[in-house]
């Protein structure tokens, strides 16, 4: 019923048969959605400062994407040497800066634009969070607006050297996505991690978003699959909360052809350091989560360097 | 609003109650679906639409996906769960081609066919219309809650797990539904605690308390906590009547009490309700 949009630079924009009743049909069909936004080549320059741009994606709410994201720079920060920005583009839902410990801040400006609010010294954030004046306030906004406050993020942030810039987005296949996908097209993204729960309510949507990694020609880094059996604190046996009834990740994983980065299992304890705003991975540095974030990393790590070697020596030195 | 004028598919619809939360993975679809199989066990003819466009949950929660809409003189037929007709589904998730496709919409054409669903599923008569929301406060519930205004829907219903950061985004669900003139029915806690299934301790995966704490601070009502159960979640991947199925479980009371606490509020506003249609049943 639905054909799809031909795309707003499409010669058939505006006069396909599913452009029939779009409310941009005039607009589209006028030709100003062909033209490139300028922003786009704005955030190039911009972004020629940032050797690595990953994004965290799930087609599902509530699997983790936030706290991955936070774990993710955590893990990588740990090395003094390298410089980690997080972007936090959930504008209606922002939880980075709870997370992150940094709920209250606010966002200073300055010559070259809005500075991060910095965890420590090489670990920078940006969330609209900073923005709000009070933990109630809500962002009711359309698309168009959220729209320009991403590229205002990846614009007019002022970020420094870069080594990995890693961008949390809201669950879903829609306007945040395409538009930090479009405004980062010219910059290239080193890839997408996925990150899913192991069930199949979950993993349906998680297999639409790697349709939107296809269709958008985003690399797929890999999956995650978080909140992976609980180990109970008293009698020490696992338990499928989520239980995965199709198989899990692993299987979607191999249909699909897309490596998974690992599984995080669930621990009662990453909600509470979540929630005080701390790093797991520092509070239970031994615990089997802190092992599969680490491993994670790591191979995260591997696919963005292009001389897997290469790295092996930066890390040792 | 224009709308109003005419009488449009929702005529029929005794109830209407949208299910939010700002933050996703809380259980929306979960509550969506459970609130509206225990509404149908106390006899009730329910709807459910869900205008969660890039990633519909019910219609597998309820094993119906693959299922195709079918289009009449009134507009579009919804997915019927049962034979006796007492549930029906609408859902984007009827419209797609493959279950993989992705709807790569940004906010107009979302907000088209929300509008869509609102004024063109033949429902017929319904005592309740339960309305399954994405997560967030953007386009779909705009448009959501000004397609359902003129036809006054009881309120909402926010969902929320117990820990802070899940509780900090409805917060702000709390602040859309006042800026909207959405009445809220209350809130529900979700995934409270889990009972290990070997020894039986009770442990707080995700926190405790925070529901209650938000509905105190908020001076809304708190319908209750629902127990973080496999059982459940296994019954929505499989897409059985979990109402029917498990009435043992933990969780079975605490739905079963808020889908009363919903009927209680329904029937306190009825004698308001002159310019709706009589009752039927």
């Amino acid at each position: 019923m639905y054909t799809g949009c031909p795309g707003t630079g499409s010669a058939q924009a505006g006069r396909g048969a599913s452009c029939q009743g779009c409310p941009n049909q005039r607009l589209c069909a006028s030709g100003a959605g062909a033209a490139p936004d300028p922003a786009i080549e704005e955030i190039k320059e911009k972004m020629k400062n940032v050797k690595h741009k990953i994004l965290v994606l799930s087609g599902k709410g509530g699997v983790g994407k936030s706290t991955f994201s936070a774990h993710l720079a955590h893990g990588l920060a740990e090395d003094e040497n390298t410089q980690i920005a997080v972007l936090d583009i959930d504008i209606c839902g922002p939880s980075i800066p709870k997370i992150m410990g940094l709920e209250g801040e606010q966002v200073h400006q300055s010559g070259s634009g809005w500075s991060p609010v910095y965890v420590d010294d090489n670990l920078g954030v940006m969330s609209v969070g900073f923005l709000l004046s009070s933990p109630d306030d809500a962002v009711i906004w359309r698309g168009p607006k959220k729209n320009g406050m991403i590229k205002q993020f990846l614009r007019d942030v002022d970020w420094g050297e870069i080594d990995y810039l890693i961008v949390d987005t809201p669950p879903g296949t829609s306007d945040e996505h395409l538009s930090v996908v479009q405004y980062l097209s010219a910059a290239h993204i080193d890839g997408a991690v996925i990150v899913t729960t192991p069930q199949e309510v979950s993993l349906q949507d998680v297999r639409k978003e790697i349709s939107f990694c296809r269709k958008v020609k985003l690399p797929i880094i890999g999956v995650v699959e978080n909140m992976s059996g609980f180990i109970c604190p008293k009698c020490e046996k696992e338990s499928q909360i989520f239980p995965p009834t199709t198989g899990g990740a692993e299987l979607m994983c191999q249909a699909l052809k897309i490596p998974l980065l690992g599984r995080v299992p669930l621990d009662p304890q990453i909600g509470k350091s979540c929630d005080k705003g701390q790093s797991f991975m520092t509070e239970a540095p031994n615990s089997p989560a802190t092992l599969a974030y680490r491993s994670i990393i790591q191979r995260i790590q591997v696919f963005c360097s292009p001389h897997p070697s290469h790295q092996e020596e930066l890390v040792g030195s | 609003m224009e709308a109003a004028a005419e009488p449009g598919n929702l005529a029929g619809v005794r109830h209407i109650v949208l299910v939010l939360s700002g933050k996703g993975g809380v259980g929306k679809s979960t509550v969506s679906t459970e609130l509206a199989l225990a509404l149908r066990h106390t006899g009730q003819k329910v709807g459910i639409l869900d205008v969660d466009l890039c990633g519909p949950s019910v219609p597998r929660m309820l094993g119906m996906q693959g299922c195709a809409v079918h289009q009449c003189d009134s507009g579009w037929v919804p997915v019927f769960v049962d034979q006796e007709q007492t549930l029906a589904l609408m859902s984007v998730g009827f419209l797609l081609e493959t279950p993989d496709e992705a709807v790569v919409w940004r906010g107009p054409k979302k907000n088209a066919l929300i509008k869509q669903f609102v004024s063109d599923v033949a429902w017929g008569e319904l005592d309740f219309l339960v309305v399954d929301t994405p997560p967030g406060t953007s386009d779909e519930h705009l448009s959501t809650v000004e397609a359902l205004r003129p036809y006054g829907p009881l309120g909402a219903v926010l969902v929320t797990t117990p820990q802070a950061v899940s509780v900090g985004d409805v917060r702000r669900e709390l602040t859309f539904c006042r800026k909207t003139g959405l009445q809220v029915i209350g809130v529900v806690e979700n995934m409270s605690g889990f009972v290990c299934p070997h020894c039986e301790e009770c442990t707080n995966i995700f926190s405790t308390g925070g529901g209650e704490e938000l509905a105190r601070h908020a001076g809304v009502p708190f319908l209750g906590s629902v127990p973080l159960d496999p059982q459940l979640a296994r019954s929505l991947e499989g897409g059985r009547d979990f109402m029917q199925e498990f009435p043992k479980s933990p969780a079975f009371p605490a739905l079963t009490s808020i889908a009363h606490q919903i009927l209680d509020q329904a029937r306190s506003r009825d004698p308001t309700e002159a310019g709706r249609p009589a009752s039927q049943v």
